[in-house]
């Protein structure tokens, strides 16, 4: 129980965080048409921003359903890799259940917490630090579905860019200080530009470009190799 | 309902699965560094082509949706945190509209 409470700790920073960017999911799924319901449901079952954003959009355009797939598979594969370095960091005589269980709660920031605790982490401890980003992220959602209903019109529209901030947040910065990551993103988005101009719908659009952009990435400029996190 | 219903199931079991495999299946660490840097890069990659030009039309005025693409960047830049710069878009996006663009 102490792992647990433990945990708990750890995700209080987490769940923080959340509360904003879920609150402006919830917000701008409700301004798209969407029941706040699904909206809620969305974020309990998926608990992660890109692939929510990008599939939000898929669902307002109305997208086919191999799209939608495609889409949360590129976006999302990094969780794959995280999933595989957490089998390594977690106790040995976790049982599938349980690691099945706690993978649900593999996101970028859990990850990084996780990956940072000196020695194996348990399931009391993993359920811990999962705990409050999941009752953010989802009650944030609500919150902003609610919210949205009551904003004007001119302040919703201001909202829409709030999203487009927060990536370029995250991108800018590693940008800066590592070429790199640089010479990836100008490639994804000249190409995401150049696309947007053919017939190809958005979602395929964002797949292609980071298959090509993160494929060159990794073809040019091979990460050095590094020891868990 | 079921204009959500399916695609709501597609998302979270694609993501679910993406999320349980690895650490269910696999007992042993990725070994090509190609794959490694691959799935290093593509975040990056992913929310670059889903930023642009997507960000152009984030405002039903594209002047205001170009200022607030400005200031966002600008911030961003300067290593603001995520909130500032996304309240920071917001608010350029917002004043830029008042002005009548």
């Amino acid at each position: 129980m102490n792992r647990y409470k433990e945990g708990l700790k750890d995700g209080i920073a987490i769940g923080l965080g959340y509360l904003s960017v879920s609150f402006t999911f919830g917000m701008m799924a409700v301004a798209g048409g969407m029941p706040i319901w699904a909206a809620v449901v969305i974020s309990l079952t998926n608990l992660t921003s890109a692939g929510q954003f990008a599939g939000l959009e898929l669902i307002l355009i109305q997208s086919s359903y191999i799209e939608m797939a495609f889409t949360q598979l590129i976006i999302n594969l990094r969780y794959a890799l995280m999933s595989l370095s957490l089998s390594q960091k977690i106790e040995k005589n976790m049982s599938g259940i349980q690691r099945g269980i706690i993978a649900y709660g593999i996101t970028d920031e859990i990850f990084a917490l996780a990956s940072s605790k000196q020695g194996k982490v348990g399931t009391s401890y993993m359920l811990g630090l999962m705990t409050l980003p999941i009752l953010c992220w989802t009650g944030g959602t609500l919150l902003g579905g609610i919210a949205n209903e009551l904003l004007p019109v001119m302040i919703r529209d201001a909202l829409g860019i709030a999203i487009y901030g927060m990536f370029l947040a995250i991108i800018l910065p590693p940008a800066r200080k590592q070429h790199s990551v640089k010479a990836v993103l100008v490639i994804a988005i000249a190409m995401s530009c150049i696309l947007s101009f053919t017939t190809i719908s958005s979602g395929f659009s964002v797949i292609i470009c980071t298959l090509a952009a993160a494929g060159l990435g990794a073809v040019c400029f091979p990460i050095k190799e590094v020891s868990h996190e | 309902m079921n204009k959500y219903l399916p695609y709501m199931i597609i998302m979270s079991v694609v993501t679910y699965l993406i999320r349980m495999l690895p650490i269910v299946l696999f007992q042993k660490e990725i070994k090509s560094n190609f794959v490694k840097s691959f799935l290093y890069y593509v975040p990056y990659a992913v929310l670059g082509a889903m930023t642009f030009p997507a960000i152009f039309s984030a405002s039903q005025s594209l002047y205001a949706s170009i200022a607030g693409c400005i200031a966002a960047f600008y911030f961003a830049y300067k290593e603001k945190d995520l909130l500032f710069v996304a309240a920071a878009a917001c608010i350029t996006v917002y004043i830029v509209r008042l002005l009548g663009f």
